[in-house]
């Protein structure tokens, strides 16, 4: 059986979802991950010629809201629960490394 | 030159440039929930569970975004496909709170389209909606985020209902480029769906733009232009781009994919960060939003309810006001400008004369003042009382002039400038002639002068005297009767 995906490309996901991995958890995910994608390999061998995609599990379209404004909540009640809040605001670390 | 015209080929290279607007639509609410979507509210005032992406909450799309990107859809030929969906875009960045964009990505609501600038088409890939950012302020010596110590987030516009208009690269030369967001702009504002102010960033443009030797098909390597917010700095900013990648290949070098910023005082582009590839952002279906499917009577309301297009309006305005087409331009160019000279004319007034004082004096003003037309103190109804005031005799165009300024100041009605400031002109032939006759009195030399001179010492004199006596008017004096006395008198007596 050939791998359907790297320790590579389990470390470049986890890095871009912001996940810290040990390199045991790397070759655990790893092994994981291949048997999920193995699984779903079996659907692909499936003739699905003019088969629709399904991107919702409900026969359901166009729920919508009117365009009608509703309150809002209390800006203080909303601060309170962040870490850090300045002038109204949102206080946040550094977004980028120093250079 | 004309657009067509305006392509800029250097030393054997061509510009490949293509554009993402993105324009804010100016519904009631955001995107996904009932908070005010308003430019400039108190910081944090309008936000909810479900624009801060609190764990439990769900978005339900605002009818009327979709109707706007329906009209745009209309507006610039696009089709709209029977089905789209919305994507989440991942990444992480504090102007997010949910860690992703709710986007469009393979099933966008308007695809395939097309806009004529003066005779040149440009391909419209496709127009999609998504939601804004929160705004971020940084906090530190360089006030940028590099070098930033902190940075402090504003979710206010997080969730406001964003449609990006992607061009296909059809644009040739930056002013082109200029050309296309100035159309694009009109068409927007004629519509209905946006305010259209890329100084507030209610309108966004980034461009993409590579060079390659003329002839060849297959595109050079591109870098992405952000924070251009007005015409002039983007179409500045392509033509520094496009000259900047020319000498960077010609002296051997090699073009980067990447993000460049454009600093608008010292006129050039810096190198951001390395574009991330479209599959980091590892796009999925949203599963908490269903597919838009608008029905066909849903489509025919829209499409019933258009309302007349810049390219129209413009083709009327000349035909039946007799009007230049650079001119008809201008109006049209300028949200709001055509509206208010037509209410103008409605009012009674002549449209050349109003597309006169429109394109003229009263724009001046307005570009020192940054004021819409809607908010100008000369309303419509006041520049067609004032042009009536010179129809009539009561004012000369110099004293029309004066009375309009005084009436930008105050808001108050011309006729009420007039009398406050007795401003009337006047026209009666013995006040004046009086004046006349003692004007010549004092100047008994260059009286002769006239007499025996040739004509163009004439021409002179009668330049001077009319200065004497519009000084001692204050202006008021009726510019033609003078002009007759002081030839009769002259050449009579």
């Amino acid at each position: 059986m050939s791998a359907k995906i790297t320790r590579e490309d389990v470390a470049h996901v986890a890095a871009l979802a912001r996940l810290d991995v040990t390199d045991d958890e790397l070759d655990r995910f790893t092994k994981q991950l291949d048997a999920i994608l193995e699984h779903a390999a079996s659907v692909e061998a499936l003739d699905i010629d003019g088969v629709k995609p399904t991107y919702h599990p409900l026969p359901l379209v166009n729920v919508f809201r009117d365009d009608v404004v509703r309150p809002s909540i209390e800006r203080d009640a909303v601060l309170s629960q962040a870490p850090e809040a300045e002038d109204g605001r949102f206080r946040v670390t550094r977004i980028l490394d120093a250079e | 030159m004309t657009i067509a015209e305006a392509t800029t080929v250097i030393d054997g290279w061509e510009p490949v440039i293509g554009l993402e607007v993105h324009v804010e639509l100016k519904t009631a609410t955001k995107m996904f929930c009932g908070c005010r979507n308003e430019f400039g509210g108190a910081p944090n005032t309008h936000i909810c569970p479900v624009c801060l992406g609190l764990p439990g909450s769900l978005p339900v799309l605002n009818r009327q975004a979709v109707e706007f990107a329906m009209r745009v859809g209309y507006a610039l030929n696009l089709n709209i496909p029977e089905r789209s969906v919305f994507h989440r875009k991942n990444y992480f960045y504090p102007d997010m709170p949910k860690d992703f964009q709710t986007s469009q990505y393979d099933e966008p609501i308007t695809e395939d389209g097309w806009i004529d600038i003066e005779g040149v088409r440009i391909g419209i890939e496709r127009a999609h909606l998504e939601e804004d950012t929160g705004k971020s302020t940084h906090v530190g010596t360089s006030g940028r985020i590099h070098g930033a110590e902190y940075s402090l987030i504003d979710y206010n516009r997080a969730g406001v209902p964003l449609l990006e208009i992607v061009s296909r690269p059809d644009i040739r030369s930056a002013a082109q480029a200029r050309a296309y967001v100035a159309e694009l702009r009109a068409v927007l504002f004629a519509i209905g769906v946006s305010d259209v102010k890329m100084e507030e960033g209610s309108m966004r443009v980034d461009a993409n733009i590579s060079v390659r030797p003329v002839g060849r098909e297959r595109f050079g390597t591109r870098a992405e232009i952000k924070n251009m917010n007005s015409l002039r700095s983007l179409e500045r900013a392509v033509d520094y781009e496009i000259r900047r990648q020319i000498t960077e290949l010609e002296s051997g070098g090699t073009i980067v994919q990447e993000t460049r910023h454009w600093n608008e005082d010292d006129g050039r582009t810096h190198s951001m960060r390395s574009k991330e590839g479209a599959d980091d952002y590892r796009y999925f279906p949203e599963p908490d939003l269903v597919p838009v499917a608008p029905s066909l009577s849903w489509r025919e309301e829209v499409a019933a309810q258009m309302p007349e297009l810049p390219a129209q309006r413009r083709a009327r305005l000349v035909e039946r006001w007799g009007i230049s087409a650079d001119d008809a331009d201008v109006l049209v160019a300028v949200a709001g400008l055509a509206d208010y000279a037509e209410s103008a004319v409605d009012a009674g007034a002549d449209p050349v004369e109003v597309t006169k004082w429109v394109t003229g004096d009263l724009l001046g003003r307005a570009n020192e003042s940054g004021l819409s037309p809607a908010e100008w103190k000369v309303t419509p109804h006041y520049l067609t009382e004032t042009l009536a005031l010179v129809a009539d005799g009561t004012l000369s165009r110099n004293l029309a002039k004066t009375v309009l300024d005084k009436v930008w100041e105050s808001g108050d009605a011309p006729s009420v400038v007039v009398d406050r400031e007795g401003m009337a002109q006047v026209s009666d032939s013995d006040e004046l002639g009086g004046l006349v006759d003692a004007l010549l009195a004092e100047h008994p030399d260059d009286v002769v002068r006239y007499r025996e001179g040739d004509e163009k010492s004439q021409k002179k004199l009668l330049g001077f005297f009319m200065g004497q006596l519009m000084k001692q008017t204050r202006g008021q004096g009726n510019p033609g009767v003078l002009n007759q006395l002081l030839r009769d008198k002259l050449n009579g007596a």
